[in-house]
């Protein structure tokens, strides 16, 4: 993969998505943590778009960026205000720890393992995914919908209030 | 320059860290499941990554999976986000430090 576009690209896309996964974290309100968290995810599509996955990074941006975020934004809007600040807990310098020897540890195998790279470029468009997700994969994509639904009333179970639980047996 | 398998791998790596730091120490449910969105997104570019630069007979198996792991992080999203509201309303908070009740 050559060329000066695609170098800058990947460049600004990778500082754009790190630096506002270190603002998810630094930010101390929880509207701005989402904000950020918004523009990682279209970051990600960006990587998506470069990787010639065109298909999913424009899922990315309509489930992620249209649904999650503002599924997440519904979520802190229900609870009261006092609890919008984004602070940690005790455990942030272990969490830190731990994280940082974890990146320590992907980082060397990264450098360290042999992989064996294709030189030609794969066939990857959306026609190869849909006919693929249509014959090999069939068994996971019908049981993904099972999951939704499952999802779906689910989650209106738990947000139900017990006063609409009481008119439920009559 | 080049791009290569490992300048994509870094990138997907250091955001893995990031959401896993975030999902380990921030004090509010819903900055937890922040963290584990990040966390999602580092493991689907890392797929899309193989996907591209590895050598398969199949590389779109990759694309696959990731569309399979977006529809369970929007199924897992939208569970846990009703999971926290169902929370709030019994015990009127959701700072995870504060759920103690089943702790020794």
């Amino acid at each position: 993969m050559t060329g000066f576009g695609v170098s800058v690209a990947f460049w600004v896309l990778s500082v754009l998505t790190l630096a506002s996964a270190g603002g998810v974290m630094a930010s101390r309100n929880l509207i701005h943590a989402v904000l950020f968290l918004i523009v990682v995810f279209l970051g990600v599509s960006g990587f998506f778009v470069l990787l010639s996955a065109d298909f999913l990074a424009m899922a990315q941006v309509i489930i992620y960026v249209g649904a999650i975020s503002v599924l997440i934004l519904f979520a802190i809007v229900l609870t009261p205000r006092a609890e919008r600040d984004n602070s940690e807990t005790v455990m942030v310098l272990p969490a830190i720890f731990l994280g940082i020897s974890l990146m320590a540890i992907m980082l060397f195998v990264l450098y360290d393992a042999n992989w064996s790279v294709t030189a030609t470029e794969p066939s990857l468009s959306a026609a190869v995914l849909g006919s693929s997700l249509l014959s090999v994969w069939v068994l996971p994509f019908e049981l993904a919908s099972v999951l939704l639904t499952a999802a779906l009333v689910g989650s209106i179970m738990l947000v139900r209030s017990p006063s609409d639980e009481e008119g439920d047996l009559a | 320059m080049t791009l290569s398998l490992e300048h994509f791998l870094t990138v997907a790596m250091l955001l893995f860290s990031v959401g896993l730091i975030i999902s380990l120490s921030k004090r509010n449910a819903i900055g937890i499941l922040m963290g584990v969105e990040l966390m999602l997104n580092a493991v689907n570019l890392a797929l899309i990554t193989f996907a591209r630069f590895g050598e398969s007979e199949m590389s779109i198996s990759g694309h696959a999976f990731v569309a399979f792991v977006i529809t369970v992080a929007a199924a897992e999203a939208a569970v846990a986000l009703a999971l926290v509201i169902s929370v709030y309303r019994t015990r009127g908070t959701i700072e995870v430090d504060q759920l103690s009740l089943l702790r020794f």
